[in-house]
């Protein structure tokens, strides 16, 4: 015990006198919750939108006003023909073209139905999937307001689907992402600097001095997770201080329970990390394998689209992504307040995870020497 | 103390020692010399239980190197070639670490230590890193003494210690050992074999040789000779390639040579002056470690 607190007070001395990794360990959560919350984010705003109207009516002009008032389009000059306004959209200056055809008014009125041309740049498959749905509600709109005052009788039975989105009510894409972000975070501050800093000992040789003691490998080991999953701890509850104060996040779930998980989570997360230490030389070799890992399971994890929209592959591998497993259990315990009970599928696998992980960092470490 | 028997050990299929026996006996200061590459370092990695032996035993005391070595680290205390300590935490903190993570103080075991920390006293707070060469190896030394070793393994403590460190590094040696600590050292310099109780001396991963220095001076076979001149780099030239000598070689401002058997030096100076040498005196010398090492690595 007097072992292991000697460990943790040397750790804490050398974290503490790096005039390096000191701010950033102060500075980091406010940088990723101000900046990425506000950067990541699915809402599509400005998208850039040119009419060709060849109708000039006042059924097109009324449309061409729905789409001014809306925040989400930014209405581009208007074209004579539909040639010129393609060649601004390969010019990448608009990203929306509706095309009127010339009796578009008279047909309507007549027959109660009408074309009109939408064309969308689909680069970014998801902007345009989300444009259209945009530019489908809102002419949806403007025909119910519109003709429904002078066609009621022609429309037939209409179903009103009302919708709710639940635990996030007003979609609020920052609700999505805090937590995300969060993750993000207790992942760098327990996972890379506690590997890095087993590496060092490593890479400039005071390992030798320590192996030559009787120090315990469980006790160097403890030693060297502790201060590292205090300081995850911290960085965590200043991000959730973070998060209520700017963005009033909801927090339903039991704060207690998003502690313990995290701290399961940690240990099976510096275990990765420690098994990654184990098999490298320098701490360069050691940031380059977790680089790649990180990007691997943080970008498969769920945290910018939804897993279940993933290939069956991708969720079948996620499986094995503890990122995965805690992104799912923080967004769970903020937004959804799930109960412990609730979360047992994800504790168990956490449990899992660090049982398999020590198994073979047991029969790993037992063979070299760090 | 130390017990080693028919030890041998491989890095992929290079021979980095081979059928290695030796004893300790208690309280003795013993000198491992031998240039860089003979094995040192990978020994003492083995008899300090950091590394694993591929054939043999070593026994400390009655304790084996492999099976017993979380007992075996109480009693030792090592001092790797590269300097191990905590570049960022002063040299009180580093002290202090090393001595609770042996479940010590530096206060019970200061007296062992007072000398060597004294000097160091003045630079308590600075970080370990910001110290001297001279001064590193001091700490080091204080923090493989905390726990009152049985045995202290040095590891090259003397290279790239400039001269009056290294001489008073030994003293330090010297006086560690009157208060009952055997003490194993290394070193490339075969000046300092001098200086050792009984030295051992390496070369390609075996044991030339084990003995009392003087002893081992004292079984050179042959008679060695040394010439003075002004240009020793033409007079050493012009010797090795007489039939006469046997092997010539530079030793600081000297040559040192020996004869084959049944000729005199005295042919040497004849051919000397043939060659239009002047100004150089031969004089027979008495062979140093150095010249033992020298004769048998050329010998054998």
């Amino acid at each position: 015990m007097r072992t292991i607190l000697a460990i943790v007070r040397k750790e804490f001395l050398q974290v503490f006198r790096n005039r390096v990794m000191l701010p950033i360990l102060f500075v980091v959560p406010f940088v990723q919750l101000i900046i990425l919350v506000n950067a990541a984010t699915l809402e599509i705003k400005n998208i850039r939108i040119s009419f060709v109207d060849n109708d000039f009516s006042s059924t097109t002009r009324s449309i061409f006003n729905k789409f001014a008032y809306s925040p989400f389009f930014k209405i581009q000059p208007s074209f004579g023909s539909f040639k010129d306004a393609e060649i601004e959209m390969k010019k990448g200056k608009t990203d929306v073209i509706i095309t009127f055809p010339s009796n578009f008014e008279k047909k309507l009125k007549q027959e109660g139905k009408a074309e009109l041309q939408v064309n969308i740049n689909a680069i970014n498959g998801v902007v345009a999937g989300i444009s259209a749905a945009y530019v489908q509600s809102i002419i949806a709109s403007f025909l119910k307001e519109e003709m429904g005052k002078s066609y009621t009788t022609i429309l037939p039975v209409q179903i009103k689907v009302i919708t709710h989105h639940w635990f996030n009510p007003q979609l609020n894409y920052k609700n999505f992402m805090l937590p995300a972000i969060l993750a993000l975070l207790v992942t760098m501050i327990g996972m890379l600097l506690s590997t890095l800093n087993f590496v060092r000992e490593k890479e400039i040789g005071t390992i030798e001095q320590i192996n030559v003691t009787p120090i315990r490998k469980y006790q160097f080991i403890i030693g060297k997770f502790l201060p590292f999953l205090l300081l995850a701890l911290v960085e965590l509850s200043m991000g959730l201080i973070i998060g209520k104060l700017l963005y009033d996040i909801p927090m339903l779930g039991n704060l207690g329970n998003l502690f313990i998980f995290t701290i399961l989570y940690l240990i099976v997360v510096m275990s990765v990390g420690l098994l990654v230490a184990v098999s490298s030389r320098t701490q360069q070799q050691a940031l380059f394998v977790l680089f790649f890992l990180l990007l691997v399971s943080i970008m498969l994890s769920g945290i910018f689209t939804s897993v279940e929209t993933m290939p069956y592959w991708a969720q079948k591998l996620n499986l094995i992504n503890p990122i995965y497993y805690f992104m799912r259990v923080i967004r769970m315990i903020l937004l959804k307040g799930s109960s412990f009970l609730d979360l047992l599928p994800e504790f168990i696998s956490l449990c899992i995870f660090a049982v398999i992980l020590w198994q073979i960092l047991l029969v790993k470490y037992r063979k070299s020497t760090i | 103390m130390y017990r080693v028997t028919n030890l041998f050990k491989k890095y992929n299929q290079v021979a980095a020692l081979s059928n290695i026996s030796f004893e300790v006996y208690p309280n003795e200061l013993l000198g491992f010399i031998g240039p860089d590459g003979s094995g040192k370092t990978t020994l003492f990695r083995i008899l300090a239980t950091l590394l694993l032996p591929d054939s043999g035993e070593v026994k400390f005391m009655n304790y084996d190197v492999v099976d017993d070595f979380q007992k075996i680290r109480r009693y030792l205390g090592y001092m790797p070639g590269r300097f191990s300590l905590y570049a960022d935490l002063t040299v009180e903190e580093n002290l202090n670490f090393f001595a609770t993570i042996y479940g010590t103080s530096v206060k019970e075991n200061y007296d062992l230590i007072a000398e060597i920390y004294s000097q160091l006293e003045p630079f308590r707070t600075r970080p370990a890193g910001k110290l001297s060469g001279g001064m590193k190896q001091k700490l080091a030394l204080c923090c493989a003494l905390i726990h009152r070793p049985t045995v202290l393994i040095l590891d090259e403590p003397t290279t790239g210690v400039d001269a009056v460190s290294r001489k008073e590094f030994w003293m330090l040696l010297r006086k560690l050992k009157q208060r009952g600590v055997t003490i194993l050292v290394s070193t490339p310099y075969m000046d300092e074999a001098s200086l050792c109780d009984r030295i051992v001396l390496m070369q390609k991963g075996k044991i030339m040789s084990t003995d009392v220095p003087e002893r081992l001076i004292a079984s050179y076979p042959v008679k060695l000779y040394a010439a003075f001149g002004d240009n020793t780099y033409v007079i050493k030239s012009a010797i090795s390639s007489l039939p006469e000598c046997q092997m010539a070689y530079l030793s600081g401002r000297k040559v040192h040579f020996t004869m084959k058997p049944s000729h005199h030096p005295r042919e040497i100076a004849e051919h000397l002056t043939k060659l239009g040498i002047e100004n150089f005196r031969i004089e027979p010398i008495a062979p140093t470690v150095e010249d033992y090492f020298i004769y048998r690595m050329i010998n054998e």
